[in-house]
């Protein structure tokens, strides 16, 4: 059962790879996935070339990837992990700056409560176990946007362990089979976000803005669990949906709220994982996936021509679809870590461990917060699926896309119209329309009391579907009218009154006799309707 | 009126004796004469005046702001002063103007005390001298006094005078030095491995550790961020208090700071301690340790014996490891604190700017002393990863031994630990650096270092002169937030030892009847 097909051109021949559905992935860190195993028949033409290469090397025709991420998501708070200056995307520069910010000597950090909760928040949600006691450590490195010369982070004993994240990919050729698959959480930790370096070429100057230096991120380490960038790319859009619905980050990717950075190797299924090589920096969830599925067909290219693979950081050119070492980052770096002096270990309680008569601004009840936890992603769907008997992969479309889960709801709330109908509306027409105009949900034109009302007419018969679809155009273009307005407008409802429905008939059948045959299939469809 | 403590000095205020503004101008020109002392780099002679002035306005309208409203402090120019030139000592921060107030200034300010200025340091508190600064070394006042001088004529073959001054101790020797010179009546040191007692038993003035946690941290440059506290530096215990009871409490700035409320530290007149248990700890008796001082300390073992008190030898077996644990801890964090001084945001920036990498090599190269990158580049080695392990975490461990050791004694019913503060009275100057910095620091901290391995508090507090005519200082170490309990001991002491008035009037011929009046304060004092 080959999964997803991925197609990538390099140095004028084609590979192509399968990421197969392992079947029986039982047990933690099975990685295998990824395979260059073919299948005549169900391969496209452009597959031939690949078979010929691999059918020349006996005995290495297995390739598996193993593909880990490091995710970095800024959490939602109105003010910094240590200091009290504002977070904002697009102030002007350096105006959201402390003097901690800005690292003048002598300040001290002081550990933001709300950053705190939103780790425990996503930790929670993640099932991952809430470290009671958890430590802060600094990261040395010089550079430009780091004023202080390190980063504070959580190296030791961070907030959050040994979580799970279930995430699904389509599997095989039709969108209904989608596969649920579980990738480890490995950590979650509290650190510092650097500052923007701007690189003035012509002038040969570098420009900071420390804005962003010092806002909280959640780093959510992902154990090698995944096989290819498709499976990168769903596990991540699943984070960023939790993330969304508990409100801990806006993980809006485009504003670098929700950056990756993936760890990838081959090696043969049975044999030790190979050298494993990072792309950093990855802004987008299709750059993701293309970046990896690159990788892994560039490590497998090198070692298959008798090359190493060097532990190296690259970055990815969208615009050359390849990934690049770094030249900043070349040479190994050592971090020095060393503990953060100047934070005592961060406690947090439970019900059971809370101190008697403990101030409730001072302690964090992890339970308190559980208690408190928002519908997750996953339960949203099963809701749907099981309320409106819909189908899995609807109900995977109505969460993705921002805002299309409200607006459905809307709809839903005010018309008569089945459950199916509004789902099928909204995901197919609906959804239709906004995709060809490259819209996204709250910058439609069409409301969702409008479209409520629409169903509402098509459900008591008062116009045919055809004349449904003719209103919501007419919706999409002129805004301010009502269906009903529409309807009457362009005189669109159905006739109901059965002599006249007879009479017009009648003319029309003896004014053309020739298409008479036609006519009635056509007149009894609009009764039937 | 100089000569006073700050309790009467503070008192004449309130009777007005004396207003703010004649106070703040005796001090400024008492600073102006003894400036070769190098005891100021900065003299807020301005702000000074300004602050004596709206004191003044509110002795006038009855609304003091307690005992410290209208006295002159000085503080260690290692703490950040909005507006005021804040330069550690250093290249790196010279011209560095903060944009705000540490924590424990602030809190001055806030009780309306007046702001004489910055007191001179060893570069980025590194070092036991206050000699290894950018703007050259604190001379003591006591090479100057009466006491000294008598001694050394006795003794004089021939010797240049002037080329045997000698050093403060350190680091913060500016503040002892300012102190003990009568230019203010309290000053803030910083006290990382003894860098506030140490140069008080030199200057013969009260030096004062709080506990760890007790004082804000919060605006002062760091050396070692897990040791530093702000030291207070005063004429006489009861004064150190005072200020203690200005400074203490939780600061939402400082994390490490205790979130209980801190009552005040008012110490008894008269205290009793026949209940106490002293410990005198048998691996401080160093074979440097001077046979003088060690007299002094054995002096003052019978002292307390004396008056019923029980004293008994105690162990703390780790001892001999501080020194070599704390240069560990001590690099590594000056390591990582000095990361943030690459010439971008503030301090010195150098011309080079082929390259980013280039720049931050070449400010940073300019802007330390040997002393400060030499720390750096050890502190870094001891992080490496390879390195981490067999070094930092070791010596995680043994500071952790050495804080035991303390409450292993402490535990066992002793009260507070009778210690020497240095190995002998102040040398000259050119003695001093015959050895180096290193091996200095080393040497000095023996006595004081390990308690801030173990965040006590501790006070040296000054005893007699020695046969040379310097002061001596004994210290004493109590256990952790029993600041007061110790207080109360060390001024018990100060009053048993009555440590003689230093005698400068050879060196200020026009300040003569300011001394004349702290003759009769030395009086009252002993009432």
């Amino acid at each position: 059962m080959a999964a997803l097909m991925l197609r990538w051109s390099c140095l004028g021949k084609r590979w192509v790879l399968a990421c197969i559905d392992g079947g029986s992935r039982h047990g933690r860190g099975a990685a295998i996935g990824l395979t260059s195993r073919r299948k005549r028949g169900q391969s496209s033409v452009a597959q031939q070339p690949l078979i010929a290469v691999q059918k020349s090397r006996k005995g290495e025709h297995e390739w598996a990837a193993v593909v880990g991420l490091e995710i970095h998501a800024q959490i939602s708070s109105n003010s910094k992990l240590f200091s009290g200056s504002q977070v904002h995307f697009a102030a002007p520069p350096n105006s959201l700056v402390s003097f901690f910010d800005a690292s003048l000597p002598g300040t001290l950090p002081v550990l933001n409560r709300r950053c705190v909760e939103a780790a425990v928040m996503t930790g929670l949600a993640l099932n991952c176990r809430i470290n009671k006691k958890s430590l802060f450590d600094r990261k040395h490195y010089f550079y430009a946007d780091l004023p202080a010369g390190y980063q504070i982070t959580q190296q030791r004993l961070p907030i959050a362990v040994n979580g799970s994240l279930a995430y699904s990919v389509s599997v095989g050729k039709k969108p209904s089979q989608v596969s649920t698959r579980t990738v480890r959480i490995k950590q979650i930790q509290l650190e510092q976000d650097s500052g923007k370096s701007l690189h003035d070429e012509p002038r040969s100057q570098t420009l900071i803005d420390l804005n962003r230096a010092g806002v909280g991120l959640l780093e959510v380490v992902l154990e090698p669990d995944m096989s290819c960038g498709e499976e990168a790319a769903s596990a991540v859009r699943e984070l960023q949906l939790i993330l969304q619905a508990l409100g801990t980050s806006q993980a809006n990717m485009a504003e670098g709220q929700l950056r990756v950075d993936a760890n990838i190797s081959v090696h043969h299924p049975g044999e030790p994982l190979g050298v494993r090589t990072e792309v950093k920096n990855l802004n987008s969830a299709r750059f993701l996936a293309k970046a990896i599925d690159f990788e892994i067909k560039r490590q497998i290219h090198e070692l298959e021509n008798g090359r190493k693979i060097l532990n190296e950081t690259r970055s990815f050119d969208d615009k050359l679809g390849c990934t690049m070492p770094m030249r900043d980052k070349e040479g190994k770096q050592d971090y020095r870590f060393m503990p953060e002096p100047n934070l005592p270990p961060l406690l947090l309680y439970d019900t059971a461990s809370l101190p008697p008569g403990a101030d409730p601004q001072q302690v964090i009840n992890i339970d308190w917060i559980r208690e408190r936890l928002p519908e997750l992603p996953g339960k949203t769907r099963e809701k749907l699926i099981q309320q409106y008997g819909m189908l899995p992969e609807h109900s995977f479309t109505l969460l993705n896309e921002v805002g299309l889960l409200e607006f459905f709801q809307n709809v839903i709330k005010e018309t008569r119209a089945e459950p199916k109908k509004v789902t099928s509306w909204v995901l197919n027409i609906f959804l239709g329309f906004l995709k060809q105009q490259n819209l996204a949900v709250n910058e439609s034109p069409v409301t969702p009391s409008a479209l409520a009302e629409l169903l509402n007419l098509l459900d008591r018969k008062a116009i045919s579907s055809s004349a449904a679809r003719q209103v919501f155009e007419e919706l999409w273009q002129s805004k301010g009218k009502t269906p009903s307005q529409i309807v009457s407008e362009k005189k669109l409802e159905l006739m109901q009154d059965q002599e006249a429905l007879e009479r017009v008939c009648h003319t029309v059948m003896e004014g053309h006799p020739q298409v008479g045959v036609e006519g009635r299939r056509k007149a009894m469809h609009f009764s039937a309707c | 009126m100089l000569g006073r403590t700050l309790r009467e000095v503070s008192t004449a205020l309130k009777q007005g004796h004396i207003t703010p503004t004649e106070l703040c101008q005796k001090c400024l020109s008492l600073i102006k004469k003894t400036k070769f002392l190098n005891a100021y780099i900065t003299v807020s002679e301005e702000v000074a005046l300004k602050q004596a002035e709206e004191s003044e306005k509110r002795y006038k309208k009855g609304h003091s702001l307690g005992d410290l409203d209208g006295i002159p402090v000085a503080v260690k120019d290692n703490f950040s002063t909005s507006s005021i030139e804040t330069t550690c000592a250093s290249n790196m921060l010279k011209g560095y103007v903060p944009p705000y107030n540490a924590t424990v200034v602030q809190k001055l300010l806030d009780k309306g005390a007046v702001l004489m200025g910055k007191t001179n340091l060893d570069e980025f508190a590194m070092g036991s001298g206050s000699t290894d600064g950018v703007f050259g070394p604190v001379k003591n006042p006591w090479s100057y006094s009466k006491q000294y001088r008598e001694k050394r004529k006795q003794k004089a073959h021939g010797e240049n005078e002037d080329s045997n001054w000698l050093i403060t101790g350190g680091s913060s020797g500016g503040s002892a030095a300012a102190v003990a010179a009568f230019t203010c009546f309290a000053a803030l040191g910083s006290d990382t491995g003894g860098s506030t007692r140490n140069p008080a038993a030199h200057c013969g003035v009260v030096g004062f550790k709080p506990s760890y946690g007790l004082v804000s941290r919060h605006g002062l440059i760091p050396l070692v961020n897990s040791m530093d506290v702000p030291g207070i530096l005063t004429r006489c215990v009861d004064d150190a208090a005072i200020v203690l009871g200005m400074l203490a409490g939780h600061d939402p700035k400082d994390s490490t700071t205790i979130q209980d409320p801190v009552k005040p530290f008012t110490l008894p007149t008269s205290a009793d301690v026949n209940k106490l248990c002293i410990g005198i700890p048998k691996e401080y008796l160093a074979p440097e340790l001077s046979s003088e001082v060690r007299s002094f300390w054995s002096k003052a073992a019978n002292l307390f014996e004396s008056e019923g008190a029980k004293v008994i030898e105690v162990s703390l077996p780790h001892t001999s490891y501080s020194i070599v644990c704390y240069h560990v801890l001590c690099t590594s964090e000056v390591a990582s604190n000095m990361a943030r001084f690459d010439g971008l945001e503030y301090g010195h920036r150098c011309d080079i700017n082929v390259s980013t990498e280039a720049m931050y090599a070449a400010t940073r190269r300019e802007g330390f002393n040997d002393v400060v990158r030499g720390r750096i580049l050890s502190g870094n080695f001891f992080l490496l990863k390879e390195n981490y392990e067999n070094y930092f975490i070791k010596a995680q461990k043994v500071r952790r031994l050495i804080a035991n050791d303390f409450v292993n004694v402490f535990n066992s019913g002793v009260d507070v630990l009778l210690t020497p503060t240095t190995l002998s009275e102040a040398v000259p100057y050119l003695e001093f650096i015959k050895e180096d910095n290193r091996t200095r620091s080393a040497q000095d901290d023996i006595f004081t270092q390990a308690v801030n391995m173990a965040g006590l508090p501790a006070v040296s507090v000054p005893v007699a002169l020695s046969n040379q005519g310097l002061p001596i200082g004994l210290q004493f170490i109590g256990r952790a937030f029993c600041d007061q309990q110790l207080l109360k001991i060390a001024k018990w002491f100060e009053k048993q030892v009555q440590f003689p008035v230093i005698q400068l009037q050879e060196l200020m011929d026009d300040c003569s009847s300011d001394f004349e009046i702290e003759k009769l304060s030395s009086v009252s004092l002993k009432q």
